[in-house]
């Protein structure tokens, strides 16, 4: 049981950072990422094929899922900037499908859909039976800080321009602030957050395959900003801990009703984090805890 | 496509392979533009995007496969089941799900309509399961036409898609509720003062684009096989026919469509036929950055 919990709390802190990385670009930058699944795959991949295949230090992979995943999604900005909301929708969904299309077929750098095993774990030797106890405290550790950054960032003069430029971008740009630029760095942040959590997944499973980034993950992340309420920092956080309790605790359902086959439990789980989702726009549309915003703003 | 050989098939020369292309990327672009119209249709009336159009695409199959599989009906005569489930299940859907969010942003409401079709899709999935599963339909050897191959299946389903699509045309240009949804989609203010009711409108805009999902994803279904994800493995390719044709634009779906289907069939010369939704994504890309508000939009 206590394992069972330890492995909890860290896909909860993992997604959390995960959830994170959308809140700084949806939340903060103003800009609907449907496709962070796809960033989170990129960092994944970027470590294990340089810890595997090239031998690289554990923590040289980290920086360099960071720094690529960043790039990436600078580059991607730069293409997305012009689009409105719902065909940012469409375009950041098809990027996260192509990403793991590549993943899929790319065989001779991504083995596939075998997926790529033996990723490697730290400390695991010295640690044994303490690893996952561990990285759970690693993985914690990591949240703190990621939180405290963005904290420090939402409430310095680049987070205020960047809720400026979300608000009303002509407003920002008239005011002398050069939008594009500040949207390119609050993605190239956000891709570097989920290419964390990207490495933090791949060097926790020690196994990653593409069918793990399916647009389905990348709901439970928009859940878990929407439900703790988006442009909120420790929202997100807490939003992600919900949603991993809610679908751990839809496991347990196997007790209640016996007579339903696993694939029918999936179904049924899948179904109510749609009713979840549906719920939360329906009376929390804000989330539960709304965005703070300067007390001498008034909505 | 079944049965249809692309690549090592003996002496085709490249301009037969071309033709052969292009052949097969009219027919699915075709029977591609069905679902198009739906969600375009849908978006015209309302104005956003609605991603529930795959749950429901799944629902027209699964209606369609019942009828067919089932109870013995041929696949030209099911179809029409699968129009008015796809129908049924989108007016309540929206109804209860959607209906209450109106008010709120477009995307608010696209990530409800995600909520809605995660839903509709793992009900399918609680019923029928994960797993494929085949339509009750005759194996045909293809026809030959010199040196160009063809499913009589596919025709079929071109053919249907034509027909649908026909009769979604003469509605919308003569009869009087058709044109009036028409005004509605262009100008609600307007429409409403000249006495047209817009929540029935949006209600018929539901029906109609949400069967025309549905008969889509028995098409799709018939080539292929069914399973809960039919439509949204479909949904990147209508996206894509929708907003390269312009979103809002009926006949603009309909040549993006076609557009759509042609480019990733002819994808196939240059590309494994696994990177077939990319070329979606790519279109989508390029026709946004060149021309915003599509082929034939109205306005950005």
């Amino acid at each position: 049981m206590i394992n069972y919990l330890i492995a909890m709390a860290t896909f909860g802190a993992i997604y959390a950072v995960l959830a994170l990385a959308l809140n700084v670009m949806w939340g903060m930058a103003g800009m609907v990422n449907l496709g962070i699944v796809g960033f989170y795959a990129f960092g994944a991949y970027i470590t294990a094929l340089l810890t595997l295949n090239a031998h690289a230090p554990i923590a040289l992979g980290f920086l360099a899922a960071m720094i690529g995943t960043a790039m990436m999604a600078a580059l991607v900005t730069l293409g997305l900037t012009r689009l409105r909301d719902d065909y940012l929708a469409i375009v950041t969904l098809g990027f996260a499908e192509v990403v793991r299309i590549a993943a899929e077929n790319e065989i001779w750098l991504t083995r596939g859909t075998d997926g790529i095993s033996g990723i490697p774990q730290p400390l695991k030797s010295t640690l044994g039976a303490d690893f996952n106890a561990a990285y759970l405290v690693f993985c914690l550790v990591v949240l703190a800080v990621v939180l405290w950054v963005l904290e420090r960032v939402r409430t310095s003069p680049f987070g205020r321009v960047l809720r400026a430029v979300r608000e009303d971008a002509q407003v920002a740009a008239f005011a002398g602030k050069d939008v594009l630029r500040f949207k390119v760095k609050a993605f190239a942040l956000g891709g570097a957050l989920a290419g964390l959590a990207g490495a933090l997944y791949a060097h926790y499973s020690s196994y990653i395959v593409p069918e793990i980034y399916v647009p389905l993950l990348t709901i439970y992340i928009s859940l878990a900003l929407t439900a703790g309420g988006i442009g909120n920092n420790w929202g997100a956080v807490i939003g992600a801990f919900v949603v991993v309790f809610f679908l751990e605790s839809t496991r347990f359902l196997v007790g209640v009703v016996p007579w339903l086959s696993a694939e029918q439990l999936a179904a049924l789980r899948e179904f109510l984090i749609g009713l979840g989702l549906l719920l939360v726009l329906f009376f929390r549309p804000r989330g539960l805890m709304p965005e703070p915003l300067p007390r001498l703003v008034k909505r | 496509m079944s049965g249809i050989c692309v690549s090592g098939c003996g002496s085709n020369t490249n301009l037969e392979k071309l033709l052969q292309l292009t052949l097969n990327g009219l027919m699915a672009g075709t029977v591609l533009a069905v679902p198009a119209i739906g969600l375009t249709m849908i978006y015209a009336v309302l104005r956003f995007v609605n991603f529930s159009i795959a749950g429901h695409m799944a629902v027209g199959a699964f209606a369609g496969y019942m009828l067919n599989a089932w109870a013995g009906l041929p696949a030209v005569v099911a179809v029409l089941g699968a129009f008015i489930a796809g129908a049924a299940v989108g007016i309540a859907s929206d109804h209860a799900a959607l209906r209450p969010l109106r008010g709120y942003s477009a995307l608010t409401l696209a990530i409800a309509s995600i909520a809605v079709n995660i839903m509709i899709e793992s009900t399918i999935r609680f019923f029928f399961g994960g797993s494929p599963r085949d339509y009750a339909i005759p194996l045909r050897r293809d026809w030959t036409l010199g040196f160009l191959h063809v499913g009589p299946q596919q025709v079929e389903n071109a053919i249907i898609a034509a027909i649908a699509m026909a009769i979604l045309f003469v509605f919308l240009t003569v009869t009087t509720t058709g044109k009036a949804m028409r005004a509605v989609a262009d100008n609600p203010m307007l429409a409403d003062s000249k006495g047209i009711d817009p929540d029935a409108m949006a209600r018929l805009a539901i029906g109609i684009g949400m069967g025309l999902a549905g008969i889509g994803g028995m098409l799709v279904g018939l080539d292929t096989s069914i399973d809960p994800l039919v439509g949204f493995r479909a949904i990147l390719s209508v996206f894509a026919a929708a907003v390269v044709g312009g979103l809002g634009s009926v006949p603009g779906a309909l040549v993006g469509g076609l557009a759509i289907g042609l480019s990733e069939e002819l994808s196939l010369l240059a590309l494994p036929a696994t990177y077939k939704s990319a070329v979606g994504f790519l279109a989508i890309l390029v026709v946004l950055t060149l021309r915003p508000r599509g082929l034939l939009g109205a306005r950005a």
